[in-house]
């Protein structure tokens, strides 16, 4: 029997049964749904970090004091190594280092006029701007001469801007104060959304640095050095870095690092494993609803082959040979399972859509998503659709005949 | 040349711990042309004697020669291709696809005939003959259970002969059919055989109806009784012409339904 014919006979049967074909697809509509779903979330979070990291710009190295993944023990404040400015201006002699920028930071809360606010304080150098590409809004980032005489001047972010001031205004020129210390305003950044990490970069106030450790800190170290290698290529920039922290903090060939340099491709790498994982742990889920859907499918043949015995034993006894009576219930099962999936598609798509639209997911569904989940529907139809088919194609045409 | 040879045939079936001698040597030459009727009470093996003739079920030991070829050892596959081009079969259930239209019916052993690649049309055309030489041609588009027990029963025969068997195996086709309709299709029969050369075995526990068929075989304890020419062969025709005419209902408009006694196995699958 030809495959037109057998799949005409199946459409047949199953329309036959319109009910009863419409709530066994249900189990592969929502398998599948939930398979494109998942991908697109997936997906989409994935696309937005990549993008972050792009934007962010590539080139982006971060040194950060201590080392979290020293383990064992950790010994008292002597053993700990504290980056200072110094260590910062050494690294501009790095080969490959653009822009350095020494970084510390606290928190304080912020007073302009009545309006008060608590936002983090990242004092910074000038090359910050550079290396973030980030420009300002209203006036100016402060200059080399602020960072050398620790002069009290800030630049806002785009929210604490707007907190203390109200939107689109510009407060240059106006007296704030941090931890009661009156700073002048000589810039507003501009706006920068979420990180990566889904902290906001606007709730932010800039200064130098040197204004930082000595007036609001009173401390002698930075937190951390943020430097932007001259080409995307940062891997032998970041170990150059490390081999000059090592010489100017004396460590000894052998001890490990008592700090640490990050690259942002390093943290987006471990921030896209995180969305992996997830997605995985969704497609299990995925997975288990096809299993499921599956199970329908392979139920209801069980039940439409016991049905069916007598129209098996007649098809059998006019010329209809094991394998003839297998396809005609793999094929059955398998259009069950793919009609499911298309419906599935649909569905998923519009979840996918849904998500983006009123919980403001990102998603992305990829091109061969549909061929996936079309493939993942056929399997699951052949798989769980064998055991019926092999069963009818396996009965006794007399018996079969025979059945009541 | 006989056109079905069977010798010796035993068939032993093990059921639990007891053994079952359906058949204890058979043996039977049936001619081409010939119109066999095989009878003998329930449990005589005259069923499994079908069986093993329709290729169905395969001897213990013994052989079968159907038209030249020796079936009793051939594999599953290779018997359903025999069924499908040498046998045509005809049950006492009719056994009709149901919500399939007459036509559709007939057309059903055609699809699983794979040496000959037949279009549509084709299988269309070879249907409406068949469907002709029973004379249900006006009924093509009804479904079974808009045609009575008879019609369904001539249906069922059209199937049969869809494919030019070799041989038609009639198993009790008017078990379920008053004594009018079974009148009826015994004249379907008697014509296929007479004006077509077709051969029939008819297997029947009703010796009146057995004897509409050339010769008789008596099957008794697995073993073929007697086997003699038919003296005096009834001729269906002459006797329908006799019956008082049928309380012919009017031609049915499609779609209605015949609401008539239900046939045992509700006539369709």
């Amino acid at each position: 029997m030809s495959i037109l014919m057998t799949l005409r006979i199946a459409l047949k049967a199953l329309n036959r049964n319109k009910l009863r074909t419409m709530l066994t697809m249900l189990g592969m509509i929502i398998g599948v749904g939930a398979v494109i779903t998942m991908v697109a979330l997936g997906k989409g979070a994935q696309t937005t970090i990549e993008e972050q990291v792009k934007a962010a710009g590539t080139n982006m190295i971060t040194v950060m004091s201590g080392n979290f993944s020293q383990g064992g023990v950790r010994m008292g404040q002597g053993q700990s190594t504290r980056l200072r400015p110094e260590d910062a201006e050494a690294l501009r002699a790095v080969p490959g280092v653009q822009y350095v920028a020494a970084t510390t930071e606290t928190r304080g809360q912020v007073i302009a006029g009545n309006q008060n606010w608590s936002t983090r304080v990242e004092g910074t150098d000038v090359d910050m701007p550079l290396i973030r590409s980030w420009p300002t809004r209203f006036g100016a980032f402060f200059t080399q001469q602020d960072v050398r005489a620790a002069t009290k001047v800030a630049v806002l972010g785009s929210v604490v801007a707007e907190t203390l001031y109200g939107p689109d205004e510009d407060p240059t020129g106006q007296m704030i104060r941090i931890r009661s210390q009156p700073f002048r305003v000589i810039g507003v950044m501009a706006s920068k959304g979420q990180s990566g990490t889904g902290q906001d970069q606007d709730d932010i106030i800039f200064t130098p640095y040197t204004t930082v450790m000595k007036k609001l800190q009173g401390q002698q170290h930075i937190n951390r050095i943020v430097v932007s290698a001259a080409t995307a290529d940062v891997q032998p920039v970041a170990e150059a870095i490390a081999a000059e922290l090592r010489i100017r903090q004396q460590i000894y060939p052998g001890d490990p690092d008592t700090f640490m340099v990050r690259t942002l491709e390093e943290m987006a790498a471990v921030r896209s494993e995180t969305a992996r994982t997830m997605g995985t742990l969704l497609a299990a889920i995925a997975g288990v609803s096809l299993l499921v859907g599956g199970i329908g499918i392979m139920n209801i043949m069980l039940v439409s082959v016991t049905e069916r015995t007598r129209e098996i034993g007649l098809r059998m006894a006019i010329g209809a040979r094991g394998k003839d009576v297998l396809l005609q219930f793999l094929v059955e099962a398998v259009v069950l399972s793919l009609f499911g999936g298309m419906i599935g598609i649909a569905f998923g798509f519009g979840l996918a859509e849904a998500a983006e639209r009123f919980l403001q997911w990102p998603t992305t569904i990829p091109a061969n998503a549909i061929a996936m989940a079309f493939g993942f529907a056929a399997a699951t139809g052949v798989f769980f659709g064998f055991y019926p088919a092999r069963k009818a194609a396996s009965l006794d045409p007399i018996e079969a005949l025979r059945f009541e | 040349m006989p056109i079905l040879q069977v010798r010796d045939l035993v068939k032993t079936y093990h059921v639990g711990d007891h053994t079952v001698r359906a058949l204890r040597g058979a043996d039977m030459d049936v001619n081409a042309g010939e119109f066999v009727a095989i009878t003998g009470p329930s449990g005589s093996g005259k069923s499994t004697l079908m069986h093993i003739l329709g290729c169905l079920d395969r001897p213990t030991s013994g052989q079968y020669v159907l038209d030249g070829n020796d079936v009793s050892r051939m594999s599953k596959d290779e018997l359903a291709v025999i069924r499908n081009r040498k046998i045509g079969f005809v049950f006492q259930g009719f056994n009709l696809l149901s919500r399939t239209s007459a036509l559709d019916n007939v057309e059903l052993p055609l699809l699983y005939n794979n040496t000959q690649k037949m279009k549509t049309a084709g299988r269309h055309k070879r249907a409406m003959e068949a469907l002709e030489s029973v004379g249900l041609s006006d009924r093509a588009d009804h479904f079974p259970n808009q045609l009575s027990g008879g019609q369904q029963q001539r249906v069922a025969i059209a199937r049969a002969l869809v494919t030019q068997p070799t041989i038609l195996l009639a198993d009790e086709p008017t078990g379920n059919l008053d004594t009018r309709t079974s009148i009826e299709v015994m004249d379907i029969f008697q014509s296929l055989n007479k004006e077509r050369g077709i051969t029939i075995l008819l297997i029947t526990h009703e010796t009146d109806i057995a004897e509409y068929g050339t010769r008789i075989v008596r099957f008794r304890d697995g073993k073929i009784q007697t086997d003699s020419p038919v003296v005096r062969r009834r001729d269906a025709k002459k006797e329908l012409a006799a019956l008082p005419p049928p309380e012919e209902d009017p031609p049915l408009p499609p779609g209605a339904e015949v609401t008539e006694a239900p046939v045992e196995h509700g006539g369709v699958v």
